[in-house]
Protein backbone atom coordinates (compact mmCIF):
# COMPACT_ATOMS: atom_id res chain seq x y z
CA UNK A 1 0.00 0.00 0.00
CA UNK A 2 1.66 3.20 -1.24
CA UNK A 3 1.78 6.74 1.15
CA UNK A 4 0.38 9.25 0.12
CA UNK A 5 2.56 11.42 -1.12
CA UNK A 6 3.99 14.24 1.16
CA UNK A 7 3.11 17.75 0.42
CA UNK A 8 6.14 19.34 -0.32
CA UNK A 9 6.45 16.82 -3.24
CA UNK A 10 3.06 18.50 -4.41
CA UNK A 11 4.38 21.85 -3.98
CA UNK A 12 7.10 21.76 -6.37
CA UNK A 13 5.85 18.93 -8.76
CA UNK A 14 2.97 21.14 -9.40
CA UNK A 15 5.07 24.74 -9.03
CA UNK A 16 7.83 23.55 -11.90
CA UNK A 17 5.07 22.04 -14.12
CA UNK A 18 3.17 25.65 -14.41
CA UNK A 19 5.97 27.80 -14.43
CA UNK A 20 7.64 24.81 -17.36
CA UNK A 21 3.98 25.33 -19.19
CA UNK A 22 4.26 29.37 -19.08
CA UNK A 23 7.53 29.11 -20.22
CA UNK A 24 6.67 26.61 -23.11
CA UNK A 25 3.39 29.07 -24.41
CA UNK A 26 5.13 32.58 -24.00
CA UNK A 27 3.23 33.42 -26.44
CA UNK A 28 -0.39 33.31 -24.89
CA UNK A 29 0.62 34.82 -21.74
CA UNK A 30 2.08 37.38 -23.91
CA UNK A 31 -1.01 38.36 -24.68
CA UNK A 32 -2.68 40.10 -21.93
CA UNK A 33 0.45 42.17 -21.53
CA UNK A 34 0.30 43.36 -25.53
CA UNK A 35 -3.43 44.33 -25.10
CA UNK A 36 -2.39 46.53 -22.02
CA UNK A 37 0.30 48.14 -23.73
CA UNK A 38 -1.58 48.98 -27.08
CA UNK A 39 -4.77 50.32 -25.46
CA UNK A 40 -2.43 52.35 -22.99
CA UNK A 41 -0.77 53.55 -26.18
CA UNK A 42 -4.29 54.43 -28.32
CA UNK A 43 -5.55 56.58 -25.83
CA UNK A 44 -3.37 59.27 -26.27
CA UNK A 45 -2.92 59.05 -29.92
CA UNK A 46 -6.97 58.62 -29.85
CA UNK A 47 -8.22 61.42 -27.61
CA UNK A 48 -5.82 63.86 -26.95
CA UNK A 49 -1.92 64.02 -26.05
CA UNK A 50 -2.65 67.30 -23.85
CA UNK A 51 -2.11 66.08 -20.07
CA UNK A 52 -4.27 68.42 -18.89
CA UNK A 53 -6.99 66.03 -20.38
CA UNK A 54 -5.39 62.51 -20.04
CA UNK A 55 -4.39 63.07 -16.47
CA UNK A 56 -7.57 63.22 -14.65
CA UNK A 57 -8.49 59.63 -16.69
CA UNK A 58 -4.71 58.37 -16.35
CA UNK A 59 -5.69 56.20 -12.41
CA UNK A 60 -9.34 54.91 -14.22
CA UNK A 61 -7.88 54.41 -17.32
CA UNK A 62 -4.86 52.36 -16.51
CA UNK A 63 -6.81 50.18 -13.95
CA UNK A 64 -9.33 49.29 -16.55
CA UNK A 65 -7.68 48.32 -18.45
CA UNK A 66 -5.17 45.88 -15.71
CA UNK A 67 -9.00 44.53 -15.25
CA UNK A 68 -9.97 43.16 -18.64
CA UNK A 69 -6.32 42.07 -19.79
CA UNK A 70 -6.49 39.57 -16.54
CA UNK A 71 -10.01 38.92 -17.81
CA UNK A 72 -8.62 37.96 -21.27
CA UNK A 73 -5.92 35.35 -19.57
CA UNK A 74 -8.58 34.09 -17.15
CA UNK A 75 -9.89 31.33 -20.49
CA UNK A 76 -6.57 29.50 -20.32
CA UNK A 77 -5.98 29.32 -16.78
CA UNK A 78 -7.72 25.73 -16.23
CA UNK A 79 -8.78 25.22 -20.09
CA UNK A 80 -5.71 22.66 -21.19
CA UNK A 81 -5.95 20.64 -17.91
CA UNK A 82 -9.47 20.07 -18.44
CA UNK A 83 -8.98 19.15 -22.56
CA UNK A 84 -6.02 16.71 -21.50
CA UNK A 85 -7.76 15.19 -18.68
CA UNK A 86 -4.73 16.46 -15.74
CA UNK A 87 -7.89 17.82 -13.78
CA UNK A 88 -8.94 14.24 -13.44
CA UNK A 89 -5.69 13.43 -12.36
CA UNK A 90 -5.23 16.12 -10.04
CA UNK A 91 -8.98 15.20 -8.20
CA UNK A 92 -7.54 11.80 -7.71
CA UNK A 93 -4.62 11.68 -6.79
CA UNK A 94 -6.40 12.57 -3.34
CA UNK A 95 -4.04 15.72 -2.73
CA UNK A 96 -5.11 19.34 -1.63
CA UNK A 97 -6.81 21.24 -4.32
CA UNK A 98 -6.16 24.10 -2.41
CA UNK A 99 -2.58 23.52 -2.79
CA UNK A 100 -2.78 23.25 -5.83
CA UNK A 101 -5.07 25.27 -7.19
CA UNK A 102 -3.25 28.41 -5.22
CA UNK A 103 -0.03 27.12 -7.24
CA UNK A 104 -2.06 28.00 -10.12
CA UNK A 105 -3.28 31.11 -9.56
CA UNK A 106 0.41 32.08 -7.93
CA UNK A 107 2.08 30.88 -11.43
CA UNK A 108 -0.94 33.05 -13.46
CA UNK A 109 -0.47 36.31 -10.97
CA UNK A 110 3.27 36.01 -11.77
CA UNK A 111 3.05 35.81 -15.16
CA UNK A 112 -0.08 38.05 -15.67
CA UNK A 113 -0.63 40.99 -12.80
CA UNK A 114 3.10 41.11 -11.61
CA UNK A 115 4.05 41.72 -15.39
CA UNK A 116 1.11 44.52 -15.26
CA UNK A 117 2.63 45.92 -12.38
CA UNK A 118 5.56 46.42 -13.34
CA UNK A 119 4.59 47.85 -16.86
CA UNK A 120 2.40 50.45 -15.15
CA UNK A 121 4.61 53.55 -14.01
CA UNK A 122 5.71 53.45 -17.89
CA UNK A 123 2.03 53.94 -18.98
CA UNK A 124 1.52 56.37 -15.86
CA UNK A 125 4.28 58.39 -18.17
CA UNK A 126 1.61 57.48 -21.11
CA UNK A 127 -1.03 59.01 -19.27
CA UNK A 128 0.57 61.86 -17.70
CA UNK A 129 -0.15 60.57 -14.63
CA UNK A 130 0.83 63.31 -11.77
CA UNK A 131 3.87 62.53 -10.15
CA UNK A 132 2.55 61.39 -6.69
CA UNK A 133 0.01 58.89 -7.86
CA UNK A 134 3.00 56.52 -9.55
CA UNK A 135 4.04 54.56 -5.95
CA UNK A 136 -0.12 54.53 -4.94
CA UNK A 137 -0.57 53.03 -8.30
CA UNK A 138 1.96 50.60 -8.64
CA UNK A 139 1.24 48.88 -4.60
CA UNK A 140 -2.75 49.56 -5.46
CA UNK A 141 -2.27 46.81 -8.73
CA UNK A 142 0.34 45.10 -6.77
CA UNK A 143 -2.31 44.22 -4.48
CA UNK A 144 -5.20 44.34 -6.95
CA UNK A 145 -3.98 41.94 -9.20
CA UNK A 146 -3.50 39.11 -7.07
CA UNK A 147 -7.46 40.02 -5.97
CA UNK A 148 -8.15 39.77 -9.55
CA UNK A 149 -6.30 36.56 -10.23
CA UNK A 150 -7.78 34.65 -7.11
CA UNK A 151 -11.56 35.82 -7.97
CA UNK A 152 -11.01 35.06 -11.36
CA UNK A 153 -10.02 31.73 -11.14
CA UNK A 154 -13.33 31.07 -9.24
CA UNK A 155 -14.71 32.01 -12.90
CA UNK A 156 -12.77 30.00 -15.08
CA UNK A 157 -13.43 27.14 -12.78
CA UNK A 158 -17.09 27.49 -13.10
CA UNK A 159 -17.00 27.68 -17.03
CA UNK A 160 -14.29 25.11 -18.08
CA UNK A 161 -16.25 22.45 -18.89
CA UNK A 162 -18.44 24.73 -21.23
CA UNK A 163 -17.70 24.47 -25.01
CA UNK A 164 -18.10 28.60 -24.88
CA UNK A 165 -17.69 29.98 -21.24
CA UNK A 166 -15.88 32.99 -22.31
CA UNK A 167 -18.81 35.16 -22.18
CA UNK A 168 -20.74 33.78 -19.04
CA UNK A 169 -17.13 33.74 -17.09
CA UNK A 170 -17.18 37.66 -17.91
CA UNK A 171 -20.48 38.12 -16.65
CA UNK A 172 -19.53 36.20 -13.15
CA UNK A 173 -16.54 37.83 -12.74
CA UNK A 174 -17.60 41.20 -13.41
CA UNK A 175 -19.43 42.16 -10.44
CA UNK A 176 -17.37 40.64 -8.35
CA UNK A 177 -13.86 42.96 -9.63
CA UNK A 178 -16.06 45.81 -9.14
CA UNK A 179 -15.10 46.57 -5.96
CA UNK A 180 -11.29 45.58 -6.25
CA UNK A 181 -11.54 48.51 -9.43
CA UNK A 182 -13.32 51.01 -6.79
CA UNK A 183 -10.34 51.01 -4.17
CA UNK A 184 -7.82 50.79 -6.48
CA UNK A 185 -8.68 53.85 -8.39
CA UNK A 186 -9.87 55.66 -5.14
CA UNK A 187 -6.00 55.27 -3.58
CA UNK A 188 -4.23 56.96 -6.61
CA UNK A 189 -6.77 59.03 -7.13
CA UNK A 190 -6.88 60.30 -3.15
CA UNK A 191 -3.09 60.47 -3.80
CA UNK A 192 -2.97 62.80 -6.60
CA UNK A 193 -5.00 64.97 -4.71
CA UNK A 194 -3.27 65.13 -1.42
CA UNK A 195 -5.62 62.76 1.01
CA UNK A 196 -4.28 59.82 3.08
CA UNK A 197 -4.19 56.50 1.17
CA UNK A 198 -4.05 54.42 4.13
CA UNK A 199 -8.35 53.49 3.93
CA UNK A 200 -8.20 52.35 0.74
CA UNK A 201 -4.96 50.14 1.20
CA UNK A 202 -6.23 48.65 4.25
CA UNK A 203 -9.54 47.71 2.38
CA UNK A 204 -7.61 46.45 -0.63
CA UNK A 205 -5.23 44.02 1.81
CA UNK A 206 -7.97 42.92 3.61
CA UNK A 207 -9.69 41.70 0.16
CA UNK A 208 -7.00 40.31 -0.76
CA UNK A 209 -7.00 38.39 2.37
CA UNK A 210 -9.98 37.26 2.52
CA UNK A 211 -10.09 36.05 -1.21
CA UNK A 212 -6.29 33.86 -0.47
CA UNK A 213 -8.45 32.04 1.98
CA UNK A 214 -11.76 31.81 0.69
CA UNK A 215 -11.15 31.78 -2.88
CA UNK A 216 -9.05 28.52 -3.84
CA UNK A 217 -11.99 26.76 -1.74
CA UNK A 218 -14.68 27.78 -4.16
CA UNK A 219 -12.49 27.40 -6.93
CA UNK A 220 -11.72 23.47 -5.49
CA UNK A 221 -15.50 23.30 -5.42
CA UNK A 222 -16.26 24.61 -9.01
CA UNK A 223 -13.64 22.10 -10.44
CA UNK A 224 -15.03 18.92 -9.19
CA UNK A 225 -18.15 20.12 -10.16
CA UNK A 226 -17.03 21.06 -13.89
CA UNK A 227 -15.69 17.38 -13.70
CA UNK A 228 -18.17 15.63 -12.05
CA UNK A 229 -20.67 17.28 -15.09
CA UNK B 1 -3.79 -2.67 5.64
CA UNK B 2 -5.95 -5.26 4.29
CA UNK B 3 -5.67 -7.15 1.60
CA UNK B 4 -7.47 -5.20 -1.53
CA UNK B 5 -11.19 -5.83 -2.39
CA UNK B 6 -13.67 -3.52 -4.04
CA UNK B 7 -17.31 -3.94 -3.47
CA UNK B 8 -20.12 -2.20 -5.61
CA UNK B 9 -23.26 -2.68 -3.40
CA UNK B 10 -26.11 -1.69 -4.98
CA UNK B 11 -25.25 1.04 -7.14
CA UNK B 12 -27.55 2.80 -10.02
CA UNK B 13 -27.01 5.46 -11.82
CA UNK B 14 -29.40 7.48 -13.60
CA UNK B 15 -28.46 10.45 -16.32
CA UNK B 16 -30.80 13.24 -17.76
CA UNK B 17 -33.65 11.35 -16.68
CA UNK B 18 -32.57 7.63 -17.93
CA UNK B 19 -31.78 4.69 -15.97
CA UNK B 20 -28.47 3.71 -16.97
CA UNK B 21 -27.84 0.62 -15.14
CA UNK B 22 -29.35 -0.25 -11.59
CA UNK B 23 -29.06 -2.82 -8.84
CA UNK B 24 -25.15 -3.86 -9.73
CA UNK B 25 -23.66 -5.63 -7.04
CA UNK B 26 -20.28 -7.21 -7.62
CA UNK B 27 -17.57 -7.81 -4.77
CA UNK B 28 -13.82 -8.51 -6.24
CA UNK B 29 -10.35 -9.54 -4.40
CA UNK B 30 -6.99 -9.40 -4.83
CA UNK B 31 -5.60 -10.77 -7.97
CA UNK B 32 -8.81 -10.00 -9.95
CA UNK B 33 -8.68 -8.92 -13.60
CA UNK B 34 -12.24 -7.54 -14.40
CA UNK B 35 -13.50 -6.91 -17.67
CA UNK B 36 -16.41 -4.63 -17.68
CA UNK B 37 -17.98 -5.24 -20.49
CA UNK B 38 -21.10 -4.21 -22.80
CA UNK B 39 -22.11 -2.65 -26.11
CA UNK B 40 -22.03 1.30 -26.33
CA UNK B 41 -23.40 3.42 -23.91
CA UNK B 42 -24.28 0.65 -21.78
CA UNK B 43 -22.30 2.69 -19.05
CA UNK B 44 -18.79 1.40 -18.71
CA UNK B 45 -17.10 4.99 -18.43
CA UNK B 46 -19.90 6.15 -15.86
CA UNK B 47 -19.13 3.02 -13.68
CA UNK B 48 -15.50 3.75 -14.07
CA UNK B 49 -15.72 7.24 -13.16
CA UNK B 50 -18.07 6.76 -10.10
CA UNK B 51 -15.49 3.86 -8.78
CA UNK B 52 -12.97 6.34 -8.82
CA UNK B 53 -14.97 8.90 -7.37
CA UNK B 54 -15.41 11.12 -10.14
CA UNK B 55 -18.83 11.19 -11.03
CA UNK B 56 -21.57 11.57 -7.92
CA UNK B 57 -24.88 11.01 -10.02
CA UNK B 58 -25.01 7.64 -8.14
CA UNK B 59 -27.23 6.04 -5.43
CA UNK B 60 -25.08 3.11 -3.42
CA UNK B 61 -22.02 2.70 -2.32
CA UNK B 62 -18.28 1.93 -3.79
CA UNK B 63 -16.11 0.23 -0.67
CA UNK B 64 -12.57 -0.38 -1.07
CA UNK B 65 -11.33 -2.95 1.93
CA UNK B 66 -14.27 -2.37 3.72
CA UNK B 67 -14.72 1.59 3.47
CA UNK B 68 -16.59 3.81 1.76
CA UNK B 69 -13.72 4.77 -0.96
CA UNK B 70 -13.89 8.22 -0.83
CA UNK B 71 -11.18 9.01 1.28
CA UNK B 72 -6.94 9.25 1.17
CA UNK B 73 -6.47 5.88 1.49
CA UNK B 74 -8.28 5.44 -1.32
CA UNK B 75 -6.99 7.69 -3.43
CA UNK B 76 -3.42 6.48 -2.69
CA UNK B 77 -4.22 3.20 -3.81
CA UNK B 78 -5.97 3.87 -7.31
CA UNK B 79 -4.73 4.72 -10.83
CA UNK B 80 -6.83 5.68 -13.53
CA UNK B 81 -6.25 5.90 -16.90
CA UNK B 82 -8.84 7.66 -18.72
CA UNK B 83 -10.22 8.45 -21.78
CA UNK B 84 -8.18 11.76 -22.05
CA UNK B 85 -4.85 10.44 -20.72
CA UNK B 86 -3.89 13.49 -18.43
CA UNK B 87 -0.80 14.13 -20.53
CA UNK B 88 0.38 17.91 -21.28
CA UNK B 89 1.22 17.87 -24.62
CA UNK B 90 3.55 20.81 -24.01
CA UNK B 91 5.62 18.83 -21.97
CA UNK B 92 8.05 16.32 -22.60
CA UNK B 93 7.22 12.75 -21.00
CA UNK B 94 10.25 13.09 -18.56
CA UNK B 95 8.14 15.97 -17.41
CA UNK B 96 4.90 14.95 -17.53
CA UNK B 97 5.94 11.66 -15.10
CA UNK B 98 7.37 13.94 -12.79
CA UNK B 99 4.11 15.80 -12.13
CA UNK B 100 2.06 13.15 -11.99
CA UNK B 101 4.51 11.19 -9.53
CA UNK B 102 5.00 14.11 -7.44
CA UNK B 103 1.18 14.40 -6.76
CA UNK B 104 0.71 10.46 -6.33
CA UNK B 105 3.83 9.23 -4.67
CA UNK B 106 6.42 6.80 -5.73
CA UNK B 107 8.78 5.08 -3.48
CA UNK B 108 12.25 6.25 -4.83
CA UNK B 109 11.01 9.75 -4.58
CA UNK B 110 14.45 10.69 -3.04
CA UNK B 111 16.73 12.33 -5.97
CA UNK B 112 15.69 13.95 -9.24
CA UNK B 113 18.14 11.49 -10.75
CA UNK B 114 17.31 8.67 -9.07
CA UNK B 115 13.76 9.52 -10.35
CA UNK B 116 14.71 10.40 -14.11
CA UNK B 117 16.19 6.40 -14.16
CA UNK B 118 13.09 5.06 -12.87
CA UNK B 119 11.12 7.11 -15.35
CA UNK B 120 13.44 6.34 -18.26
CA UNK B 121 13.45 2.33 -17.81
CA UNK B 122 9.74 2.38 -17.63
CA UNK B 123 9.29 4.70 -20.85
CA UNK B 124 11.97 1.82 -22.33
CA UNK B 125 9.50 -0.16 -21.42
CA UNK B 126 6.61 0.98 -23.69
CA UNK B 127 8.56 1.71 -26.61
CA UNK B 128 9.47 5.03 -26.03
CA UNK B 129 13.43 4.49 -25.44
CA UNK B 130 15.34 7.85 -26.64
CA UNK B 131 11.64 10.39 -26.06
CA UNK B 132 12.59 11.54 -22.48
CA UNK B 133 12.81 14.80 -23.94
CA UNK B 134 10.48 15.35 -26.21
CA UNK B 135 7.68 17.44 -26.35
CA UNK B 136 4.59 15.43 -26.39
CA UNK B 137 3.06 17.42 -28.87
CA UNK B 138 5.55 16.56 -31.29
CA UNK B 139 4.71 12.46 -30.78
CA UNK B 140 1.87 10.23 -32.49
CA UNK B 141 -1.20 9.26 -30.91
CA UNK B 142 -0.48 5.84 -29.83
CA UNK B 143 2.98 7.17 -28.43
CA UNK B 144 1.39 10.04 -26.33
CA UNK B 145 -0.84 7.06 -24.65
CA UNK B 146 1.91 5.28 -24.21
CA UNK B 147 3.56 8.06 -21.47
CA UNK B 148 0.24 7.75 -20.14
CA UNK B 149 0.46 3.93 -19.96
CA UNK B 150 4.28 4.35 -18.99
CA UNK B 151 2.67 4.76 -15.21
CA UNK B 152 1.78 1.49 -14.71
CA UNK B 153 5.45 0.33 -14.84
CA UNK B 154 6.05 2.78 -11.84
CA UNK B 155 3.29 3.04 -9.57
CA UNK B 156 2.64 1.13 -6.83
CA UNK B 157 -1.36 1.35 -6.09
CA UNK B 158 -3.22 -2.05 -5.86
CA UNK B 159 -6.43 -0.69 -7.86
CA UNK B 160 -6.03 -0.04 -11.44
CA UNK B 161 -9.15 1.44 -13.29
CA UNK B 162 -8.45 1.36 -17.08
CA UNK B 163 -10.76 2.91 -19.38
CA UNK B 164 -10.27 1.56 -23.30
CA UNK B 165 -6.38 0.94 -22.31
CA UNK B 166 -5.52 -0.44 -25.49
CA UNK B 167 -6.70 2.46 -27.78
CA UNK B 168 -4.54 3.63 -30.48
CA UNK B 169 -2.26 0.87 -29.02
CA UNK B 170 -0.46 -1.51 -31.92
CA UNK B 171 -0.55 -5.22 -31.31
CA UNK B 172 2.57 -5.99 -29.40
CA UNK B 173 1.88 -3.40 -27.67
CA UNK B 174 -0.73 -4.53 -26.22
CA UNK B 175 0.12 -7.52 -25.54
CA UNK B 176 2.95 -6.54 -23.78
CA UNK B 177 0.49 -4.62 -22.00
CA UNK B 178 -2.00 -7.31 -20.97
CA UNK B 179 1.56 -8.99 -19.28
CA UNK B 180 1.75 -6.24 -17.40
CA UNK B 181 -1.80 -6.51 -16.02
CA UNK B 182 -1.74 -10.34 -15.11
CA UNK B 183 1.57 -9.57 -13.62
CA UNK B 184 -0.16 -6.92 -11.25
CA UNK B 185 -3.15 -9.11 -11.03
CA UNK B 186 -0.76 -11.84 -9.34
CA UNK B 187 1.20 -9.31 -7.46
CA UNK B 188 -2.09 -8.81 -5.20
CA UNK B 189 -3.55 -6.04 -7.37
CA UNK B 190 -7.01 -5.52 -8.81
CA UNK B 191 -7.47 -4.21 -12.33
CA UNK B 192 -10.90 -2.99 -13.31
CA UNK B 193 -10.78 -2.40 -17.45
CA UNK B 194 -12.86 -1.74 -20.42
CA UNK B 195 -12.05 -3.12 -23.70
CA UNK B 196 -13.73 -3.69 -27.22
CA UNK B 197 -10.80 -6.25 -27.93
CA UNK B 198 -10.40 -10.14 -27.64
CA UNK B 199 -8.18 -10.49 -24.21
CA UNK B 200 -5.79 -12.82 -24.25
CA UNK B 201 -5.67 -12.47 -20.45
CA UNK B 202 -6.47 -15.67 -19.00
CA UNK B 203 -7.92 -15.35 -15.12
CA UNK B 204 -10.35 -12.69 -16.63
CA UNK B 205 -13.59 -12.27 -14.65
CA UNK B 206 -16.36 -10.17 -16.58
CA UNK B 207 -18.90 -7.85 -15.54
CA UNK B 208 -21.37 -7.81 -18.23
CA UNK B 209 -22.95 -4.34 -17.55
CA UNK B 210 -25.99 -4.99 -20.25
CA UNK B 211 -27.68 -7.71 -16.86
CA UNK B 212 -27.90 -4.80 -15.13
CA UNK B 213 -29.31 -1.92 -17.72
CA UNK B 214 -32.14 0.45 -17.59
CA UNK B 215 -35.61 -0.58 -16.50
CA UNK B 216 -35.66 -3.15 -14.18
CA UNK B 217 -36.28 -1.49 -11.24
Amino acid sequence: MSDIAPQSHVLSASLRREFVLAFRNRGEVANPLIFFFCIIIFVPLGISPEGKVLAPLAPGMIWIVALLATLLSLDRLFRSDWEDGSLEQMLLSGQSLYLIVINKVFVHWLTTGLPLTALSPFLGVMMSLPAEGYLPLVSSLFLGTCCLSLIGAIGAALTVALRRGGLLLSLIIMPLYVPVLIFGTAAVRSAIDGYSVSGQFAVLGAMLTAALVLAPLAVSGALRISVDS
Amino acid sequence: MNKAQLSLVNLSCEREERLIFSGLNAQYDAGDVVHIAGPNGVGKTTLMRIVTGLSSHYEGEVRWCGEVARGYEFHSSLLYHGHHAGINPSLTPLENLHWYFGLNGVAAASARSSLDTVFLNALAKVGLTGYGDIPCLHMSAGQQRRVALARLYISEAPLWVLDEPFTAIDKAGVAQLEQRIDDHAKSGGLVLLTTHQASALGNLKTLNMAKFAGGEQ
